[in-house]
């Protein structure tokens, strides 16, 4: 029985004459996960992409668990290719679905004609193949509201297509059609939600994090790099910058007013970061803020970061809950690495009173003492890089 | 030693990889993988490096690969997790009557606790029938415990259909498979098997002895065996031993195709029948379909032990019986229900992916010396 995948394209296909460009950098990155379980063909038909196999031993399963990482589908399914006449397709359909009503109870089908020639009309499709598997499975019932399951039949051109469900796909727009961004990434919950979320938006990721041994350990570093691995699952190789922070820190310490220091350290991480992101072919800043969560992200204290930035910066929790924010980093498997207990640079130096509504010109006064280009290029300079990969 | 070792179910020479990475981490890498400092560090990144080997070789994630000390830890702690986190549900426990008695003994201690537990007998080839396993489940069944691989006859059991038939019964069991002969032997992938827990040993694939691993599903919790500090993510407490994980890790890595490794051991164990065929030796115990790394044999006539020990006298060494019997009868052949002569002098013969063609017709030859001065001097 030869058995193929079904893609459904999702917001891409708003994208009138540029679609196929889309379509084919998502294509590609099909072709790259699916490659090393075996040869298959690919071609696309209105909005559905299909994957067929070209050997008997094509890990199906393995190949539908890792299409739940690829943006740009909406969802998808394994189908089952029969020829195009009723008898095949009433006597088949029992067989390849088995497994799927067996672990049901309440079903409908829906048939689709792409091919008008088709000697029966949908309804009646519809209607024999409901009998036929009532027939084989007596357990079933037919809920045409609110079935378990919706079986599909599809009459192509060359072939009847016979699914079962269809499998949510990641969704979003296909990797590597927005441009490149750079992610500021702590060990904390939010950053790598964050960064999660603007790949899914077709962006490819680098990513900054700074450390500050040995007040920070080599474990927090780890940690980062678990974290950017399970979005690197999505987005695909992500190139890591680990800035040395703990010069800066100490030095802020020494030179600047108390209540300032959370402030004055992001307004220096945002201008080292944009430098790396500009030197590395970014277009934007990302990072894991969200109103009001902590006192360095306020109206003002984000306004007073921002203005010396020299590149966007994108906020995609912006308006999230941390509620919300904790379900997506389950949902991507970041949760409980995050959780874990290592010191960032973030939670060492804190104030005890950190200021809530800082106004640019009180930052800058704030700043004076710092010889700050001096301890921004030695920072640079010390930068170790690494690949992160899935 | 030299000689022709031919008993590789009992263990496994190890292998230069895993020696080496014992070595390694006992000169290098002797940290407490709990240590916050970079010793730690060093050492948990080696335990972590090779539960990633483990997992992918059975298609399990790396957070459900818990390290122990071996294969019978890992049914101790599967199967008394497993029952008393069901037990609620249910008080009924299935497996058969050829397990190994990590198994057995764990599943005695519980029906002493008042479970009832239900043996299903091997028929006269030694497989287990999927119709046996039917007739044993019922919806009071919380825990079915079935080898992958029986570890004196090489027969193959059904373990992927155990998932389908406990839910046609309605019952809510966990399903456990002691995979410790068939672990890097047969391809595995614990969603295809359709178990939730599965057990694993070292020292039967070039690993050092002293470690296993126990496959838990993230769907299942059980409470764990030993406590303690929490290691393991609490499923099994105490230091781990970084120098044998490290030795586990790298035999896993050093394991060849599979499927391409099993053809040859397919090809070795024909020969090997046909050999001894040829010279009389025929009264075969192991299926045809059996695990091919294991041939079981009997020669009639002669004590089991007394014709280990002539063979041992040729420099070709086997095993009676199974290792932990110590040379009483096999009670898996028993169980099969053969008879006497077959029983008290059964060999079993389990190669190694190390194991050539010469090592099969130096068997013969010394089975024939053997058996010619057992003759001789009248048994």
């Amino acid at each position: 029985m030869k058995k193929i995948i079904l893609l459904k394209e999702g917001e891409l296909t708003l994208k009138g004459l540029n679609r196929s460009v889309f379509e084919d950098k998502m294509i590609n990155t099909v072709k790259r996960k699916l490659k090393p379980l075996g040869d298959i063909k690919i071609w696309k038909a209105q909005s559905t992409v299909y994957i067929e196999p070209e050997s008997e031993d094509f890990d199906m399963d393995e190949a539908l668990s890792r299409l739940k990482y690829v943006f740009g589908i909406a969802a998808y399914s394994m189908a089952f290719c029969v020829p195009k006449n009723m008898e095949e397709i009433l006597r088949e359909a029992p067989v390849c679905l088995k497994e799927t009503m067996e672990n049901i109870r309440t079903f409908k089908v829906e048939a689709k004609r792409a091919d008008k020639n088709f000697p029966f009309k949908s309804p009646e499709i519809s209607a024999e193949l409901g009998g036929v598997l009532l027939e084989n499975f007596p357990h079933l019932k037919v809920d045409v509201h609110n079935p378990d399951e919706v079986i599909t039949v599809e009459i192509r051109d060359n072939a009847a297509y016979i699914r079962g469900g269809q499998i949510k796909g990641a969704g979003g727009l296909p990797t590597g059609t927005a441009g490149k961004a750079t992610v500021l990434i702590s060990g904390g919950i939010d950053s790598p939600v964050a960064a999660y979320l603007m790949a899914k938006r077709g962006l490819n990721l680098n990513a900054v994090h700074f450390a500050s041994p040995p007040y920070t350990s080599i474990r927090a570093e780890q940690k980062v790099k678990d974290l950017l691995s399970c979005v690197a699952k999505y987005s695909g190789t992500i190139k890591l910058a680990v800035v040395p922070f703990t010069e800066i820190q100490e030095e802020i310490g020494k030179c600047c007013p108390e209540d300032y220091f959370t402030l004055i350290m992001r307004r220096i991480m945002m201008r080292i970061a944009c430098k790396v992101s500009e030197a590395e072919g970014c277009g934007a800043l990302i990072t894991g803020e969200s109103l009001g969560q902590v006192a360095s992200q306020t109206l003002q204290a984000i306004g007073v970061t921002d203005s010396v930035c020299s590149l966007p910066v994108l906020r995609p929790l912006i308006g999230n809950d941390k509620e919300d924010i904790v379900k997506i980093s389950k949902q991507i498997g970041a949760f409980d690495i995050s959780i874990l207990p290592y010191e960032d640079c973030c939670t060492v130096f804190t104030p005890k009173h950190p200021h809530t509504r800082p106004k640019p010109g009180q930052c800058e006064k704030a700043e004076e003492k710092l010889d700050i280009e001096p301890l921004i290029q030695r920072a640079i300079g010390g930068i170790s890089y690494y690949y992160i990969n899935g | 030693m030299n000689g022709i070792y031919l008993d590789n179910s009992s263990t496994t020479k190890p292998c230069k990889e895993a020696i080496d990475a014992v070595n390694f981490a006992l000169n290098e890498c002797w940290g407490n993988p709990s240590s916050l400092h970079e010793f730690g560090f060093n050492a948990e990144q080696l335990v972590k490096s090779a539960r990633q080997s483990v997992a992918e070789k059975i298609g399990a994630s790396i957070d459900e690969i818990y390290f122990n000390s071996c294969g019978t830890e890992g049914d101790n702690t599967a199967i008394i997790g497993a029952a008393l986190a069901l037990k609620k549900r249910g008080n009924r426990i299935v497996t058969t009557s050829v397990e190994h008695p990590a198994v057995l003994e764990t599943v005695k201690r519980l029906a002493e606790d008042g479970f009832d537990v239900v043996y299903i007998k091997p028929d006269k080839d030694g497989h287990i029938s999927e119709k046996s396993v039917r007739d044993a489940v019922n919806e009071k069944t919380v825990l079915i415990s079935m080898m992958l691989v029986n570890n004196e006859t090489g027969a193959i059991f059904p373990v992927s259909s155990l998932k389908k038939i406990a839910k046609e019964k309605g019952s809510p069991a966990l399903i456990h498979t002691d995979a410790v002969q068939a672990f890097g032997k047969l391809p595995i992938n614990v969603k295809k098997l359709g178990v939730d827990m599965l057990t694993l040993s070292g020292h039967k694939i070039h690993a050092p002895k002293g470690i296993g691993a126990l496959y838990i599903s993230k769907d299942v919790h059980i409470k764990p065996f030993i406590t303690g500090g929490g290691q393991e993510k609490g499923m099994r407490s105490g230091t781990e031993s970084v120098p044998l994980i490290a030795g586990l890790g790298a035999a896993v890595n050093a394991l060849p195709d599979i499927n391409a490794q099993l053809k040859k051991a397919q090809e070795l164990n024909d020969y090997t029948r046909k050999v001894l065929a040829e010279n009389g030796f025929d009264s075969f115990n192991s299926p045809a379909d059996a695990l091919p790394y294991v041939l079981n044999v009997s020669v009639i006539g002669y004590r089991s032990e007394t014709l280990l020990h002539f063979l041992e006298n040729e420099g070709v060494y086997v095993s009676s019986g199974s290792a932990c019997a110590k040379g009483k009868g096999s009670y898996v052949l028993n169980e099969m229900g053969l008879e006497r002569a077959r029983i008290d002098s059964a060999l079993r013969i389990s190669f190694s992916r190390f194991s050539e063609k010469s090592d099969a017709d130096k068997l013969c030859e010394a089975l024939l010396s053997a058996t010619k001065k057992l003759r001789k001097a009248n048994r």
